[in-house]
């Protein structure tokens, strides 16, 4: 392309690129139609979150008499909301249920991550009686909605003395979460070639130092993609919480927390507003930084739960 | 240790605890396995890597599972065996019939529009400027809980009385006010309100949409194209002869997958309308019947139903993600 003389006038492409198909079909709506369409979109799917969010610092009495577009005419910011939701004298106590929120996602995440660590490896690395069985079992567990489970787990954390607390939400994530992480690293470590395990086992390691020297640095993609996506699910979860935190704030996460909010103070806009901008900043935060290995845990995890 | 703790301090120190407790169990499965070398062991090593797994699977999954089959034949307190009773009452009361219906709005409508708008979105801004900040508006929603969505959505919804002192503070409200209109209570007229619901899922979805079938269509060799365009197909012929058949396992695959979430779909309706004024799906009726109206067998129908439903679907997009080898 570039080696050809300069086919007339022909001006140069803004995109140096070859034409993608897309591009190609974008060009019948041509250009102006088309940006206008993306930009109609754009403002479409942005708006209700930036509403809210204006809202957000916005006074409590100018939020409940006037719509948040005024703001820009009559601009007064105030972080009282914030101030008022975090407080747990006498607003809404989110600060707590943050704190919850941290407290259950992160042993959420690890110990199934750590726990599908082991089983991928002999899934993947072991010829045992029963393997192919066993993994083609825990492949189709990914489909159990949670809902089939939750009465009996409910049943189960009562007789053994853990309802309403932490590790009802542990243990229950974590059970949710295994038969996705362990499909996931699986076929990831199915894609390390053999030779590699081989030249480290005549070297006389056994599966654990494989699994540490060899197996280990090459999964950190896999590990990035199912904690990230395990760490949004339960960040984001609200039916787990619900059915074995109870509504106090000594287990129950913020979403529990904003939902109740939602459901029994309407029209507390100054409130809601601020909620659930300090609910969304850890899992925006979080996404932004790995948003490249969110695509890949996302596909894989769509069957889950 | 197993008990609730009170402070901030005594929380984070229970939750090291049991990330220590979890950390100690895979060492000492690592220190029994490591004991057993060379290929003669490998039985043992394999069992006691996949053991805590099993339990927990067994227990956790399985057990539950079975339990609620079972529990669904029972009757509201779980005592007397009641046959399908609930599984009739499901298929012929008048609640139940309009969740059923509700349920069908949602999984017919969310996975359509929010990929066909993905899928116009992805060829739009492709190698548009700016074209990963443009995607990223579309996909941030994604990160966003169900709950937080709600609440998002539920200010744009929000209604106040048509009167002459009173401002609309949502934004639906105050541009039908803006065009002439009079202000709607939105989230109470049926089935309306099911409709307005199920775009909060779309403005979630659309963004998975976006991202997958934008990478499938950037996957599409370039001497296709120039082929094409060499033979003369226009813009419209291009999309509809090179582009969509290239981009039909993924559009498959992001259709059910957005199918097997709409039909779990609960925390919307939880949030915005409680299941209140004819909204109401499987998965929070679920939840309603389970621990809101303590009717253990209904509960458990609904879940199976749920289940039953969720399978097709999803033995379909398995075998989709199986066969194209663009994802």
């Amino acid at each position: 392309m570039t080696t050809t003389a300069p086919l007339a006038e022909t001006p140069p492409p803004l995109v140096a690129d070859k034409p993608s198909a897309a591009s190609v079909a974008k060009k019948k709506l041509t250009s102006p139609w088309a940006s206008l369409a993306a930009l109609v979109i754009a403002v479409l799917w942005t708006l209700p979150t930036f509403g809210l969010l204006v809202s957000s610092f916005r006074p409590e009495r100018a939020i409940k008499t006037t719509g948040w577009w005024t703001f820009f005419t009559d601009p007064t910011v105030t972080m009282d909301n914030y101030k008022a939701v975090l407080d747990s004298e006498n607003g809404a106590g989110l600060g707590s249920y943050f704190v919850n929120s941290l407290v259950i996602t992160i042993p959420s995440v690890i110990i199934p991550m750590s726990l599908a660590c082991l089983a991928a490896y002999a899934f993947a690395w072991i010829k045992f009686p029963g393997r192919n069985i066993l993994f083609l079992a825990i492949f189709a567990l990914q489909i159990v909605p949670l809902q089939v489970t939750l009465l009996p787990l409910l049943t189960l954390y009562v007789d053994a003395g853990v309802a309403n607390t932490f590790w009802t939400i542990w243990l229950s994530h974590a059970i949710f979460g295994l038969p996705l992480a362990i499909y996931l690293l699986h076929n990831f470590m199915r894609e390390i070639p053999a030779t590699l395990l081989e030249a480290a086992r005549v070297d006389g390691a056994g599966h654990v130092s494989i699994f540490f020297r060899v197996l280990l640095p090459l999964l950190r993609p896999a590990l990035a993609a199912f904690g990230i996506f395990q760490f949004l699910w339960v960040w984001n979860d609200l039916l787990v919480a619900l059915t074995f935190a109870g509504g106090g704030d000594s287990v129950a996460p913020i979403t529990v927390a904003l939902a109740n909010l939602s459901g029994t103070r309407g029209t507390a806009w100054h409130l809601l507003s601020a909620g659930a901008f300090v609910s969304i900043l850890v899992p925006v935060t979080i996404f932004l930084l790995l948003q490249r290995y969110f695509v890949r845990g996302l596909l894989a995890g769509s069957v889950k739960g | 240790m197993f008990d609730t703790a009170d402070t901030t301090a005594g929380k984070f120190a229970q939750m090291f605890a049991a990330i220590l407790l979890f950390a100690a169990v895979v060492g000492i499965i690592l220190f029994i396995a490591g004991r057993f070398g060379g290929r003669r062991g490998d039985r043992i090593v394999a069992y006691s890597y996949l053991a805590p797994t099993l339990l927990m699977l067994l227990v956790g999954l399985v057990y539950p599972g079975i339990r609620t089959i079972y529990q669904s034949f029972f009757d509201a307190a779980g005592s007397a065996f009641i046959g399908l009773d609930n599984y009739g009452t499901i298929f012929t009361d008048t609640d139940q019939l309009t969740v059923l219906r509700n349920t069908v709005f949602w999984v017919v409508v969310t996975p359509f529009v929010a990929t066909g708008v993905g899928l116009l979105y992805a060829i739009l801004v492709d190698k548009a400027r700016l074209e990963s900040f443009a995607k990223a508006l579309i996909f941030l929603p994604m990160a966003i809980s169900f709950v937080g969505a709600s609440i998002i959505w539920k200010f744009v919804y929000e209604f106040r009385p048509d009167q002459a002192n009173v401002k609309q503070i949502g934004l639906l409200n105050q541009v039908l006010v803006w065009i002439g209109g009079s202000p709607q209570q939105w989230l109470v007229d049926s089935p309306l309100n099911t409709f307005l619901l199920i775009v909060v899922m779309i403005w979630i979805q659309a963004g998975f949409a976006m991202t997958v079938l934008s990478a499938a269509i950037k996957a599409i060799p370039d001497d296709i194209i120039e082929a094409a365009r060499l033979d003369g197909v226009g813009p419209w012929g291009m999309f509809r002869f090179v582009t969509l058949p290239a981009i039909r396992p993924a559009v498959v695959v992001v259709l059910t997958t957005i199918g097997i979430g709409t039909l779990k779909v609960f925390d919307i309706v939880r949030t915005m309308t409680g299941g209140n004024f004819d909204t109401s799906v499987i998965a929070n009726e679920f939840y309603s019947q389970s621990f809101r109206s303590d009717n253990q067998g209904l509960g458990s129908a609904l879940a199976v139903l749920l289940f039953v439903l969720v399978i097709p679907i999803v033995a379909y997009n398995i075998r989709q993600i199986r066969s194209s080898e663009a994802l």
